[in-house]
């Protein structure tokens, strides 16, 4: 055929478009494969072993539990706060706003060991001052229960229920309040039956995604259920892999879990859509404050208090106990100490390796989840493949797809022949890039479209190739979307344990895992150590995007 | 200078023909007008000739070589074209002079050359004072005198222009039309302008195209388009008309309440049975007598109808006057000079020239 009609850089975007469908595909058709695996061939054997025990079943039961209960706390949390915010004259609150950013950057399981540190039986920081208050023989808090474990997994999840119920409430203009009061309402019943309903769908699904990060969580669970002796789907799932590894039973017991999450997510993409209900025009109008008058006090108060609950209290023992010489010896000078830090970060060959890991594999795997996702978004927008619209599905698929399920899939594809990756950093990067590609991908979708194509077609007309407009012009007015993109990926990526977990090795730890590993032994003072370390690290990250892309880039995650 | 061609070009969307069977020879060195409604596929086919979409039917051919065909095109890199876009395209992280000097760079000039050229195209445009200001400290006009001279400075075998001049305002969109047509005259490239506005069209074309619904209407000089319109829409489309349609009988042609001898007709052989015309404003002439004193039906001179006058208005610059021939249901849009003051029902003579009825068709007789 003609050859000089050939664009050249198709095969780049063949490649791409392979890379995606091998990195995505690839672990979940082994998961589904592996499930049905037995020694005489095809069976199904593995659902049968998976769900006839009791003990298996109790912690599928334990596990809905917990995401209902964590969904029902984070709306008690949230909504309020979120319409105290959005609505009301409440004072102070740009430091609920921080307080509400801080939450989000508390790893879930660091989270878990500040409360045990701060409700353990007997030890914990507020039983010790019960005891000391009220002269009881114990205190009545146990964090090692259901309870418990639901309250330091909603202390660290309602910020989505915040950030979803506020942005529906800036949207909502006082007009059509005023509607309601011109009409004889007064102000709670204007709440109760205009302004909460018109955010119900917001508020509906952030509780979905509340729901699905608590069925899906492992590192909490692991800190909190395991010691207190029971069992959900994530902490079973990990002891299926205790030597000798069930590898099969695992995918198989993986499938509810991976069921419900696709189901939730499409479902809270239908009740999202459903725009001509929720009547968010996008003009809000006109927006008033409700004045409180004396009760802004009060409402202050209540956000104070579930932020004490999820980030001042929690960041306040674990900072102790990172500088203290023994954490139970309380807040005195002489219990200062930078030994901690000094030791996971300088003395210890195991943890320095494990900060060093944290933060190349954070960053190698943000660089290639970013360029695969430029690259497919492009091929997207651009029409340049048939079926194109496929591969968008494709890149965001991961969304839906429990960090420690994927995790058992990558296993289940790389540890054995063709591609052996198990025992390497690359299945480790590689399993990040895919479970953090949505992120990049909504991004530089979001990126790309506020792009004009005519600026590439004008390079190509004057002679320049694809390849060359996207070098010179499109990836100079995209530096700092993408560099957004790029830290939004890296900070998960950094703390990531659901994942990790599965797929570290002797040589690839990172802090995440190591963090974990060294909670049997009971040492708080480096668990904080290494929790602040990562905390640090998230903090410079932020406040890099900040000076980059400005204030509201966390949030783009949450437009996903 | 290139030879444009192209041959029975058609692009389909799905089920929808945004282009269906269009065909336009242009000479080397002609300045060409896509013009029409938005919708009728102007862009399309602009875009089609660029490369940047291909025809589903049909080949565009470039001094010879075929560009275009369902099968394959040549990408738009490799076709020696400049194109100029709606939104001008500037890019915005690169001065006026990297701008400018981006396609010389891509076609490996020295750096020395780079400069002198796009030195010299910056004076030719009035901008060289600018040349290291970035796109947005730049106004509308002067970001269209950007994109025009990055088109021009690589000395394209075509120069495409897509709708330039509609995001400026009146004054600087009348201005630059000129401008255009300038640097036709000085660099005499092969040129395809596409727009909605007949101005535009009119001040810088050698040729006209009307294009509705995805066909030529018709392509010719603005001079022929305006007083020979051969389509219902074509004369419609360009400046404002009168439509008046009647029936050959005899040697007659009869239109409502008045008739005119067929042998005044120009077109006079090819009339037969119903036919219709479309005549200008201008070419009517309202008199308060019967001057000059030929009766309706004498074999030359001008045709004289009575008729009333039903509604006016004074735009300054001249008269609008809507007249009716007498017992007639026909309006006739007169334009007069502003000194021609005739009142609302005022009985008057409309002097018509039969030399100015544009014989027009519904339809577009496609050749082919």
């Amino acid at each position: 055929m003609r050859w000089r009609h050939l664009d050249r850089s198709l095969l780049l975007w063949l490649l791409a478009a392979g890379v995606l469908v091998a990195l995505v595909a690839n672990p979940i058709a082994r998961l589904l494969w592996t499930s049905v695996q037995g020694a005489g061939g095809l069976t199904l054997d593995n659902y049968v072993t998976a769900f006839s025990r009791w003990r298996y079943v109790e912690a599928l039961g334990n596990s809905l539990i917990l995401g209902l209960s964590v969904g029902v706390l984070c709306a008690v949390f949230g909504v309020p706060m979120a319409w105290a915010v959005s609505r009301t004259d409440m004072p102070g609150k740009s430091l609920v706003w921080i307080a509400v950013l801080g939450t989000f950057i508390v790893p879930n399981y660091l989270s878990a060991v500040a409360w045990i540190l701060l409700a353990g039986p007997n030890a914990g920081w507020l039983n010790r001052s019960w005891t000391a208050l009220t002269g009881a023989a114990a205190g009545p808090f146990n964090i090692y229960s259901m309870p418990g474990l639901v309250l330091v997994v909603a202390a660290s999840s309602f910020p989505y229920m915040f950030v979803f119920t506020r942005s529906a409430l800036d949207l909502i203009s006082s007009e059509m309040e005023d509607a309601a009061t011109t009409l004889g309402a007064g102000l709670w019943r204007t709440t109760l039956r205009v302004t909460l309903p018109l955010t119900l769908p917001a508020i509906l699904a952030a509780f979905i995604v509340a729901f699905l990060e608590a069925i899906a969580i492992f590192g909490a669970p692991a800190l909190i259920a395991l010691p207190g002796r029971f069992q959900v789907v994530t902490t079973m799932l990990w002891q299926f892999f205790e030597f000798p590894p069930k590898v099969e039973v695992a995918a198989a017991y993986a499938m509810p879990l991976l069921a419900i999450t696709v189901l939730l997510f499409w479902l809270q993409q239908r009740i999202i859509a459903r725009k001509g209900y929720i009547a968010l025009t996008g003009k809000g109008g006109e927006r008033r404050m409700v004045r409180l008058g004396r009760w802004r006090w009060v409402v202050l108060g209540y956000c104070l208090f579930v932020t004490s609950l999820s980030f001042f209290l929690p960041m306040l023992v674990v900072l102790q106990a990172a500088f203290a010489k023994a954490w139970g010896r309380g807040f005195s000078l002489d219990n200062l100490t930078l030994h901690n830090l000094r030791f996971v970060l300088v003395d210890q060959p195991l943890t320095r390796a494990a900060t060093v890991h944290t933060f190349v594999y954070g960053g190698v795997s943000a660089m290639l989840a970013l360029v695969l996702a430029l690259a497919i978004a492009y091929i997207v927008r651009r029409g340049l493949v048939p079926y194109g619209r496929a591969l968008s599905y494709v890149a965001m698929a991961p969304f839906v797809i429990p960090g420690i399920v994927l995790a058992i899939g990558f296993y289940a594809s790389y540890t054995s022949p063709p591609l052996v990756l198990y025992g390497t950093a690359w299945i480790l990067i590689l399993a990040f890039t895919t479970r953090f590609l949505p992120i990049a991908y909504a991004n530089s979708d979001a990126a790309l479209r506020s792009i004009n194509p005519e600026l590439e077609d004008a390079v190509r007309i004057l002679g320049g190739g694809r390849l060359l407009a996207l070098r010179r012009v499109v990836g100079p007015l995209l530096k700092r979307g993408l560099a957004g993109a790029f830290i939004l990926v890296f900070i998960p990526a950094t703390r990531e344990l659901s994942s990790a977990i599965f797929l570290c090795t002797a040589g690839t730890q990172v802090l995440a895992v190591l963090l974990f590993d060294k909670s049997d032994e009971g040492n708080f003072e480096y668990l904080s150590a290494i929790g602040l370390i990562l905390v640090l690290g998230t903090v410079a990250m932020v406040l890099a995007g900040f000076r980059l892309v400005g204030r509201d880039f966390m949030l783009r995650r949450t437009a996903t | 200078m290139s030879k444009l061609v192209l041959t029975g070009v058609g692009c389909r969307f799905g089920n929808v023909a945004a282009v269906d069977d269009l065909s336009l020879a242009m000479a080397a060195g002609e300045f060409v007008s896509l013009l029409g409604p938005s919708g009728c596929g102007k862009t399309t086919t602009l875009r089609m000739i660029a490369g940047l979409l291909h025809p589903t039917s049909g080949t565009i051919t470039m001094d010879g070589e075929v560009i275009s065909s369902p099968g394959s095109s040549l990408p738009p890199e490799k076709r020696n074209m400049s194109m100029i876009f709606q939104s001008y395209a500037i890019w915005p992280n690169m001065t006026v002079a990297e701008n400018v000097g981006f396609g010389l760079e891509i076609r490996r000039f020295s750096r020395a050359d780079i400069r002198a050229k796009v030195d010299q195209i910056l004076e030719v445009v009035h901008l060289g004072h600018l040349r290291d200001r970035y796109p947005s400290e730049l106004s509308g006009g002067q970001q269209q005198r950007v994109a025009l001279a990055r088109a021009i400075v690589v000395q394209p075998a075509v120069l495409l222009l897509d709708e330039p001049l509609s995001n400026l305002d009146a004054n600087l969109r009348e201005e630059m039309r000129y401008e255009i047509r300038r640097l036709h005259d000085e660099f005499h490239i092969t040129t395809v302008y596409v727009t909605h506005d007949q101005a535009e069209a009119m001040v810088t074309s050698d040729r006209i195209a009307v294009m509705n619904q995805g066909r030529i209407e018709q392509v010719d000089a603005p001079r022929t388009l305006y007083a020979r319109p051969r389509t219902r829409f074509v004369a419609g489309f360009i400046g404002r008309t009168n439509f008046l349609d009647g029936e050959v009988h005899g040697d007659k042609v009869l239109f409502d309440h008045f008739t005119i001898p067929l042998a005044r007709f120009p077109e006079a052989g090819a009339l037969h049975g119903r036919v219709s015309f479309s005549l200008r404003p201008q070419s009517i002439h309202l008199h308060r007598v019967r001057v000059p004193q030929q009766p309706l039906g004498a074999a030359e001179g001008a045709c004289v109808i009575a008729g009333r006058v039903v509604q006016r208005a004074y735009l300054g610059e001249h008269w609008d006057y809507a007249v009716r021939p007498l017992a007639s249901a026909l309006q006739l849009r007169v334009t007069a000079r502003p000194h021609e003051v005739f009142e609302v029902n005022e009985s008057v003579w409309l002097e018509l020239d039969p030399g100015q009825l544009a014989h027009i068709h519904d339809k577009v007789a496609h050749p082919g």
